[in-house]
């Protein structure tokens, strides 16, 4: 007699813990492995595209913020040099050396959350806690020099917002020289302990071509064994005056990816312990008074400067017609700004390309013939965050 | 290649019939095709030797409601290998279907669906075109550019039914656009004024 095995469909999300925000994914099960994955995105959906059309070029920088809402500043790095390569213009070299420390800052909170979420999908608690501990000073320095913990609003084009305060250059060359010992103490928890690796290693598979075929970029392109790091192929500010090694996984499954994602921190810690060795006083943003706006200084003495403050927080500044795609190597992979000007102080249109968007794409491929189990330790290790992908 | 300038001439070369227009900036290719030929060309520069852009990026639509043929697309284009991106664009108008390139990069499969719910631009031979980003039961393409910022119905939860329920929006005050016309014409015209100046001196 043979018995009709009917498929069980499951409801992965939106609500759940290890979905790393709304995710809805619905899952074929053949007992208690899965045959299909099916995300369904846009529970998150705020049409930040559209609103970036109807703002001003300087009332659209707060919007990527909350793209990636771990990792803020590498998203607002994306859209400033967007526009300075239409303007042409140029950032002064103390400006570019604070961008890329706080883009390298912001990459150390992406990949301290996600290495410590993962190891809390997977049954560890204690990363987490000792992890969210270096986060909160991190962001202290967020908040220093821009006045917020997360949506900082602080990269312009053509430099940034405000100098950074007394002291702040201090305090992080201090903690440059604590947080290797901390990423020492999270090695010490994870990379040799058992069942870390046992719910790791060869888990979510990654090969060459399919890493390739599906679009990946950023760590889960480099644990599949591709160099490939933005930063070094297609340098822009300040990155070619910079050292730094890229780390390159073997074998494309989720421990090397975790692997690549602490090497990564460490080399980030490098490039800031750069960045404030090669730091001079100066100018942090251009001078060009169509562009920037004057210090308060300055409207209080000069009429023109009184006109541009005015013109510049009313209407804006124009860029010229043109289309240009800009990408950057963000924390979790290349993103990028697609933008077409047209000549008023607004996008036409700016399309926002983030990289989980394509990783999650691949969840059926990557999951399909895994365990149920499986599925918090791939989607962690894809570093998923849904401001991104839902846009 | 490694070169831009001798990929562009190559390209040009090896597809006569296929390349309405290209141009180099910004240290990008930017190629102008036919919609017949996306294809063939997509096929082309993904294979051979000399330009290898085996990662599709991103695909996207940019809205040009006054135009008869409104709807430009976009593929972009990163060759791994040589290093280099290219833009690869061509026109439509809104009643086209064309086709998908989902046999070709697996992962233009949810890009397509992206555009279709955003711009309404139908895909033959797509595998599974649902919406993707928009509320389930969702009505219009909200990228268009004749499609409202605010939209057309709002939700909220209904004490009396117990429910979620979505309703027309009700505004207190439209949004505003404002037009700026002003003669303060930015920096490009402030530029090329000095520069006039400094011929004249």
């Amino acid at each position: 007699m043979t018995k009709k095995i009917k498929n069980l469909n499951l409801n992965f999300g939106p609500q759940h813990p290890a979905a790393h925000g709304v995710l809805r994914l619905i899952l074929e099960l053949d007992g208690e492995v899965v045959e299909k994955a099916d995300p369904h995105i846009g529970l998150l959906h705020r049409g930040t595209e559209k609103l970036i059309e109807n703002k001003t070029y300087m009332q659209a920088v707060p919007y990527f913020d909350r793209l990636d809402y771990v990792a803020p500043m590498n998203q607002e790095h994306a859209f400033a040099l967007a526009i300075e390569k239409i303007l042409g213009i140029d950032v002064p070299i103390r400006a570019q050396f604070i961008r890329v420390m706080f883009c390298e800052i912001g990459r150390i909170l992406s990949h301290i959350l996600n290495v410590t979420t993962q190891a809390l999908d997977v049954g560890a608690l204690t990363p987490s806690l000792w992890g969210f501990e270096e986060r909160e000073t991190l962001m202290t320095f967020y908040e220093r020099a821009s006045g917020s913990r997360l949506h900082a609003n602080y990269f312009r084009a053509g430099g940034v917002h405000q100098d950074l305060p007394v002291g702040l250059e201090r305090d992080i060359a201090k903690f440059c020289e604590t947080f290797p010992k901390v990423i020492n103490d999270l090695e010490n928890l994870l990379t040799d302990n058992r069942i870390f690796k046992q719910r790791n290693v060869d888990i979510g598979i990654v090969t060459k071509e399919d890493a390739l075929d599906y679009s990946f970029s950023g760590v889960m392109i480099r644990g599949s064994g591709v160099p490939w790091d933005l930063r070094k192929s297609q340098p822009y500010d300040c990155y070619d005056q910079l050292e730094f090694k890229v780390p390159i996984g073997k074998n494309g499954d989720c421990y090397d990816r975790y692997l690549c994602r602490i090497e990564e921190m460490k080399e980030s810690v490098f490039i800031i312990k750069q960045c404030l060795a090669k730091m001079e006083k100066g100018p942090i943003k251009t001078f060009d008074g169509k562009i920037s706006p004057p210090s308060k200084k300055e409207i209080k003495q000069s009429m023109e400067a009184l006109i541009h403050h005015f013109k510049l927080f009313t209407e804006g500044y124009r860029v010229p017609e043109d289309e240009i795609y800009t990408a950057v190597e963000a924390p979790k992979g290349e993103f990028g700004v697609y933008l077409i000007s047209d000549g008023t102080s607004k996008p036409y249109k700016c399309k926002i390309r983030a990289p989980g968007f394509s990783h999650l794409q691949s969840m059926d491929y990557l999951i399909k013939g895994h365990m149920l189990a499986d599925v918090p330790a791939v989607l962690g290790s894809l570093d998923i965050v849904f401001g991104e992908v839902d846009r | 290649m490694k070169n831009l300038i001798d990929l562009e001439k190559k390209i040009n070369s090896e597809l006569p019939t296929k390349i309405n227009k290209t141009k180099i900036k910004h240290n990008q290719i930017y190629i102008e095709i036919n919609k017949e030929d996306l294809i063939d060309v997509l096929l082309f520069v993904k294979t051979n030797k000399d330009a290898k852009f085996r990662q599709l990026i991103d695909i996207t639509v940019v809205d040009y409601p006054e135009e008869v043929q409104r709807f430009k697309i976009v593929y972009l284009l990163l060759s791994h290998e040589f290093n280099q991106r290219l833009v690869l664009s061509y026109f439509i108008s809104e009643k086209e279907v064309i086709s998908s390139v989902t046999s070709i990069f697996p992962s233009a499969n949810w890009m397509e669906r992206e555009v279709f719910d955003m711009y309404g631009v139908n895909f033959k031979d797509h595998p599974d075109l649902r919406r993707i980003l928009t509320d389930y039961g969702f009505e219009g393409h909200p990228l268009r550019k004749d499609f409202p910022l605010t939209g057309h119905i709002e939700s909220r939860y209904s004490e009396e039914q117990k429910k979620v329920i979505n309703e027309p929006v009700k505004l207190e005050q439209n949004y505003r656009n404002f037009d700026y016309e002003s003669p303060w014409e930015g920096t490009k015209y402030i530029k090329e004024q000095t520069k006039i100046n400094d011929k004249k001196n």
